[in-house]
């Protein structure tokens, strides 16, 4: 027996140990690269700003109460809508794709395929071309004046309508995928049995299909909502500056404006929208897809 | 419930020539059944042979292309199951497992809008109808639940909603013995109880046999035959019926000739026997049939009495099964007859039979049954 069979021998016998070695890896990088930055920047929103930008010691809530600006609240308000209103769209838009392609037969892999294929190029390219479909001179425009249906080129680009069409572009695929898996999964008897019993295409939806596809939904507003919430690329590029969302305005102070404790402060405010939505998902999911009440 | 006996009312379902395909594939092929009032009918047959898609047609969750589906007189072909007076219970009990035991009786209550109060009262009289405790089940949810138990709301969600047709597509086939025979006895009482019409579908013939009015058999999309559990076990019409249902040997050959009520059959080595000579039985005729291993007899060679028929051979094996003891004996065609003993205890007892005995399988003229070409 080889020194490393003696030794595996020796770890089949210690389950704990086993687990201990597969966690390792995964402990150590997010310990590393997560919670060390994440200790980093906590540490920094509570000093000052050094003179050449970075930080110097001390310690000041200054940062915190500087947020509570009108100014700074309004983005706030402004990225909150913005990210629920992305995630209700893509939830809108998402959910009628993942029920057609869960239902699609033969033809499921090729749509899933199409699904993700934009995951496949960068997020900037993406959201270049949505410029150029929406700028004065683009696409879109350049279609309704050529059909005669308006003179003047509509302001698309550099409205918070832009943004959401970017958002929603950027993370429909993200909302479909959780979806597509909980209604895969739902057995088609249980909507036969519901015919059976009584009950008509609308209320098999509401009824059964619904409730029972919800894990995949919140799932999916989760992935949706999270990253939409952070967002700075697509605010920045579509919405100008008049459209900052808080990713945009953290971007600003970590890069231009050279004010790190402010930008820290503004990431662990961000991170507390996301921890209460986190919450949020986790009461939901104790609740669903269980209906026991009755 | 109804005044009217099962035989004098006009069919509660009546398929008419009803086919299903699948792409190129017949599931149901002509298929012509009439159902009576309050019957207890199942289908019958094995793996594949299109009985739970025959349900399906009555259920409505397919339709048929040919043919007609008529439920309590009126077509209704094109429709869905919630436009039909039918309830099912599926294979595998199709509980929602997202509503407890009470919402998933309630529900067929819920869609036709019936008052709160009401469903709650009916709700609780279905699950006392199924022999479920309302107080202790009524909250949980069907992952509490054992299969024995899953059934039985399986059940109630069904009955709750009086349905004059209730179809049940192998409720049985997932618990263990026991339980699904008490289970057959519960359901034939809650069938002459509520005066429902059961349609049930199964490929276990003693299970049909325990608890049918009467039974369809059915082979590759067709009904191979129509009948009550005797009709079906004594005179089987075709060698599949007689296979399916119980055991049969087969005997084989071609009719020589007609006298006083018996035809002769001579078989291809010669040997001859003799059977009923009804209609059509004229010489040169081809005829196949099965006798039941208990209508035969076990003779010494020398000792089979004249008015019997017999066909030598050699014993294999005797098997002692307690309230019959089988003794196999193959024939001269290399194939085994089963032949079943009844065990009248000193007469059996010592099995005079051995491996090796030569003997004559007999069985008198009438003990059997003749075959029509399938």
């Amino acid at each position: 027996m080889t020194a490393a069979r003696r030794l595996l021998a020796g770890l089949n016998r210690q389950p704990r140990l086993v687990a201990a070695a597969l966690l390792a890896p995964g402990t150590l990088w997010l310990l590393v690269f997560f919670f060390v930055p994440i200790a980093v920047v906590l540490a920094y929103s509570f000093m000052t700003r050094g003179v050449y930008g970075g930080v110097t010691r001390g310690f000041t809530l200054e940062h915190y109460r500087r947020f509570m600006d009108p100014l700074y609240l309004t983005v706030l308000r402004r990225t909150v809508v913005l990210a629920t209103s992305c995630t209700v769209a893509c939830l809108v838009a998402g959910y009628p794709v993942a029920y057609v392609i869960a239902r699609a037969g033969r033809w499921k892999n090729l749509l899933l395929f199409l699904v993700v294929v934009p995951l496949w190029t960068s997020f900037l390219v993406r959201t270049y071309a949505m410029i150029f479909l929406l700028r004065d001179t683009g696409f879109i425009n350049s279609v309704l004046v050529a059909l005669g249906l308006i003179r003047e080129p509509l302001v698309l680009l550099y409205t918070p309508g832009a943004v959401l069409a970017g958002l929603v572009y950027g993370y429909l695929p993200l909302m479909v995928l959780p979806i597509y898996v909980s209604l895969e999964k739902l057995d088609p008897t249980l909507l036969e049995a519901a015919e059976v019993l009584g009950a008509r295409p609308a209320a098999r939806f509401w009824r059964i299909t619904l409730p029972l596809s919800a894990p995949g939904v919140v799932a999916g507003a989760m992935l949706v909502f999270i990253p939409a919430l952070g967002a700075f690329l697509t605010p920045d590029l579509l919405g100008g500056a008049k459209q900052m969302m808080i990713g945009t305005l953290v971007q600003n102070q970590f890069g231009a404006a050279r004010n790190w404790p402010f930008g820290s402060a503004s990431s662990f405010i961000l991170m507390a929208v996301v921890l209460v939505a986190v919450l949020g998902y986790l009461r939901l999911r104790e609740r669903s897809p269980m209906e026991v009440v009755g | 419930m109804t005044d009217s006996g099962p035989q004098s009312s006009s069919p509660v379902v009546q398929l008419s020539r009803a086919t299903k395909r699948f792409g190129a594939v017949t599931a149901v092929d002509a298929v012509s059944i009439d159902i009576r009032r309050g019957e207890f009918f199942s289908l019958l047959g094995p793996s594949g042979c299109g009985k739970t898609t025959t349900l399906r047609l009555v259920a409505g969750l397919e339709e048929p292309d040919d043919g007609e589906v008529r439920l309590l007189g009126e077509v209704v072909n094109r429709r869905r199951p919630y436009e039909r007076p039918v309830a099912m219970v599926f294979q595998n009990y199709a509980l929602f497992p997202h509503l407890n035991v009470r919402r998933n009786v309630a529900f067929g209550l819920e869609q036709r809008r019936v008052p709160a109060g009401q469903i709650r009262e009916r709700v609780r009289r279905a699950l006392e109808l199924v022999r479920l405790d309302p107080e202790t089940y009524a909250g949980r949810t069907p992952a509490q639940l054992s299969g024995g138990q899953r059934q039985r709301v399986a059940l109630a969600r069904a009955l709750v909603i009086e349905p004059a047709i209730l179809l049940l597509d192998e409720p049985l086939g997932a618990i263990d013995l026991k339980l699904r025979k008490e289970m057959q006895l519960e359901l034939k009482a809650l069938n002459r109880q509520l005066g429902i019409t059961f349609v049930y579908v199964t490929h276990d013939q003693e299970e049909a046999l325990t608890m049918s009015d009467r039974i369809a058999v059915m082979n590759q999309a067709r009904v191979a035959q129509v009948g009550t559990p005797a009709e079906i076990y004594e005179n089987p019409r075709t060698a599949f019926v007689a296979d399916f249902i119980g055991e049969c040997n087969f005997f084989a050959g071609a009719v020589v000739e007609r006298h006083d009520g018996l035809a002769t059959v001579a078989r291809e080595d010669g040997l001859r026997f003799r059977i009923p000579a009804g209609g059509g039985m004229a010489p040169g005729r081809r005829v196949r049939i099965a006798v039941r291993p208990e209508w035969h007899d076990v003779w010494r060679p020398e000792e089979v009495p004249p008015t019997e028929n017999a066909v030598p051979g050699v014993v294999r094996d005797v098997v002692y099964l307690g309230e019959t003891v089988h003794v196999i004996v193959r024939l001269p065609e290399c194939v085994d007859a089963r032949i079943a003993l009844r065990n009248e205890g000193q007469l059996i007892k010592p099995v005079p039979w051995r491996a090796g005995d030569r003997v004559s399988v007999g069985w008198l003229p009438e003990d059997c049954q003749v075959l029509e070409e399938e």
